[in-house]
């Protein structure tokens, strides 16, 4: 018959898939691709040798340690933080409840260096915090915990929002199953809470920590700055590029694209693990 | 294990869920919870279980108050209504739970837990499901594994909300004949939450009818069937033709009804209610009667008749379409309606009783 020699398409929300395709492609490569490459140009340029010998200086080693460490104990400190947070707001109900909600988004809205400048004025000597804290002989501002601070309030929401859907959609039969089954509380939360939540847990974290290696306007005010002590990677390269030492600014900033990009396939895989775990659920 | 109930009460909020219920089980028996939904059915077996708590009230089993003790306390084994297995775990870890998280002291050695799962999964037929998670097994198999899950801590007591209520009807009958040998087997006590009367009636010893936080009525199918204790029994057992009556000397009368099929009540005389299916009325032709055929539709083994009375009312009636006077019950046929079996109720008692004394409105409208 006739009418089957129209074949009949599915439609679409967007109008033809090559002209969004094109698009989005187009886009991605104006804005990242074409930064990342002439960066890994200007890198190649110089030749492994000088690479090496910028990105092995002790200064840079030293501010590569400090922006992992820092980085390291912000993520410890807001997978623990995050979760509790996410919890909070997903299992109970208060007053304030939707606020607080709403104010888990506030580092990412807040400007960096607004965070930097008031947690600088917070824990300095004679802020809030840092009158209490310093004559106790725990000096925050100047030091490595400056850091990890400033980064761990600009990263945190990546937990929060990465687990809360998860614990959000979790059927509460579960644990009540565990617990008919006599498991105990911690029981409940370890062999099936955890689990659930696990995948989502880990890509939130890797993301949090992928942003706090890179965070820069908040970490500035806080941190002192001082080489081998309180510099981190993305300052040293920022102060190369001020002293129009370009390759060495590129070696440095390669060095942390390095790490952006093995932190980003590890999340990746974790979201697939989890969208593959979530699949298996059903 | 015997489980008595008294005083019951639960409120969420402004809605009372549970309005003060007696209930005693004895060991051994297999016992539905059949009600509609927020009947408060599933509340008050999320209660026995621990996963909820009453307001008020009693909840004694083997003469131990298990209100003072925790769910994890009461071993019981609960099926959940969308079966609740553990994704991240295999069939054979989620069999295993229930023994892998007893205290250190109280748990079984490694070869005692691999021996009884196996086990398990033998009886329930699913040894070769052993290593699959739930997300790659069908409705019925998960149900087979989260009623072993249940069955592994050897629970002296077995709950189960809507056990077979998300799977398909031919599965359904299987599982329920199943479920039914599971229960002969162990010979725990059990207790199971359904909407669907063919199932309490079919599986269950005693079936306990709910209604808005009541207990209805309790008793054998038969018994529910044929006289149901309340309107609500009434026309929750499918006897959803209402016709006013009146009652005298414990006969009901009423122009057009041929009601002699029907026993004498012990009943006041006065207005009444009848409560009658649809298949238990016989329309008969009869040209004098004030009853009219207004359609007729089948469904190959049956003709549904829509009849209505001269003042308005409506009834229906379900009659095998081979009949011998199906020929005759033509659309604008005049009938008289021969009611084969039905309830009477007073008229008053169109809610419950206690419903009516508490809201004047129902009062008003019944007493129209």
């Amino acid at each position: 018959m006739s009418v089957i020699a129209a074949p009949i398409r599915a439609k679409r929300v967007l109008p033809g898939f090559t002209l969004s395709l094109g698009t989005t492609l187009l886009y991605l490569t104006l804005i990242v691709l074409i930064p990342v490459a002439a960066l890994v140009l200007k890198g190649a340029e110089m030749g492994p040798e000088r690479f090496w010998r910028i990105v092995s200086s002790p200064r840079a080693v030293a501010a590569f340690q400090i922006t992992l460490a820092a980085a390291a104990i912000a993520t410890v400190f807001n997978a623990v933080y995050g979760v509790l947070m996410a919890w909070v707001l997903v299992r109970y109900e208060f007053p304030g409840k939707r606020l607080l909600d709403a104010l888990m988004d506030v580092p990412f809205a807040l400007p960096t260096a607004v965070a930097g400048l008031s947690l600088t004025a917070l824990f300095s000597a004679n802020g809030w915090f840092g009158a209490a804290l310093h004559p106790a002989g725990i000096p925050v501002v100047y030091t490595i915990w400056g850091i990890a601070l400033a980064m761990a309030f600009t990263s945190v929401p990546f937990v929060v929002r990465t687990v809360q859907p998860v614990l959000e959609d979790m059927d509460p039969a579960l644990e009540q199953a565990a617990i008919t089954l006599g498991a105990r509380p911690w029981a409940v939360f370890w062999r099936v809470v955890c689990p659930a939540i696990l995948p989502a847990w880990l890509a939130g974290c890797t993301t949090a920590f992928a942003r706090s290696l890179g965070e820069f306007g908040a970490i500035v005010f806080i941190a002192g700055n001082l080489p081998f002590q309180t510099e981190i990677a993305a300052l040293l390269a920022y102060i190369r590029l001020e002293e129009f030492d370009y390759n060495g600014a590129s070696a440095i900033a390669l060095v942390l694209l390095g790490f952006a990009l093995v932190l980003l396939l590890t999340s990746n895989l974790l979201q697939f693990w989890a969208a593959r775990a979530r699949e298996g659920a059903r | 294990m015997a489980i008595s109930i008294s005083g019951l009460r639960k409120r969420f909020g402004q809605t009372d869920v549970l309005r003060g219920l007696e209930l005693e089980i004895t060991k051994g028996e297999l016992v539905a919870l059949l009600g509609p939904s927020g009947s408060g059915k599933t509340t008050l077996l999320k209660i026995i279980a621990g996963l909820e708590w009453p307001d008020t009230g009693r909840l004694e089993v083997d003469g131990e108050n298990w209100l003072e003790l925790a769910a994890q306390d009461r071993r019981i084994g609960f099926v959940f209504q969308h079966y609740a297995l553990f994704p991240h775990m295999s069939v054979r870890d989620n069999l295993a739970f229930g023994l892998t998280v007893r205290p250190r002291a109280q748990r079984p050695g490694k070869a005692v837990i691999a021996a009884k799962v196996q086990e398990l999964l033998h009886f329930l037929q699913i040894t070769h499901l052993a290593d699959r998670f739930p997300g790659q097994l069908s409705g019925g198999q998960r149900q087979r594994v989260a009623l072993g899950r249940a069955l592994a801590i050897e629970p002296k007591l077995l709950l189960l909300d809507e056990p077979f209520g998300a799977l398909d009807a031919a599965i359904r009958r299987d599982l329920r004949r199943w479920l039914r040998g599971v229960h002969e087997a162990t010979g725990s006590t059990t207790i199971f939450v359904t909407h669907d009367q063919e199932e309490a009636f079919e599986l269950a010893d005693r079936v306990v009818v709910m209604g808005e936080g009541r207990i209805e009525q309790i008793g054998h199918a038969d018994t529910i069937h044929d006289h149901p204790a309340s309107p609500f029994v009434a026309r929750f057992m499918g006897a959803t033709v209402e016709l006013p009556v009146t009652l005298q000397a414990g006969r009901p009368e009423a122009a057009g009804l041929d009601l002699q099929a029907l026993a004498r009540r012990a009943l006041p005389d006065g207005p009444a209610t009848l409560f009658v299916r649809p298949e238990d009325i016989r329309p008969v032709p009869d040209s004098a009667a004030p009853w009219r055929i207004e359609s007729r539709m089948s469904n190959g083994a049956h003709l549904r008749l829509v009849l209505r009375h001269a003042t308005g009312a409506e009834a229906e009636a379900d009659i095998p379409r081979r009949a011998v006077q199906a020929e005759a019950l033509a659309p604008g046929a005049s009938v008289r309606l021969r009611v084969e079996a039905g309830a009477i109720f007073p008229a008053e008692r169109q809610g419950t009783a206690a419903t009516t004394v508490s809201q004047p409105i129902l009062k008003l409208e019944s007493s129209k």
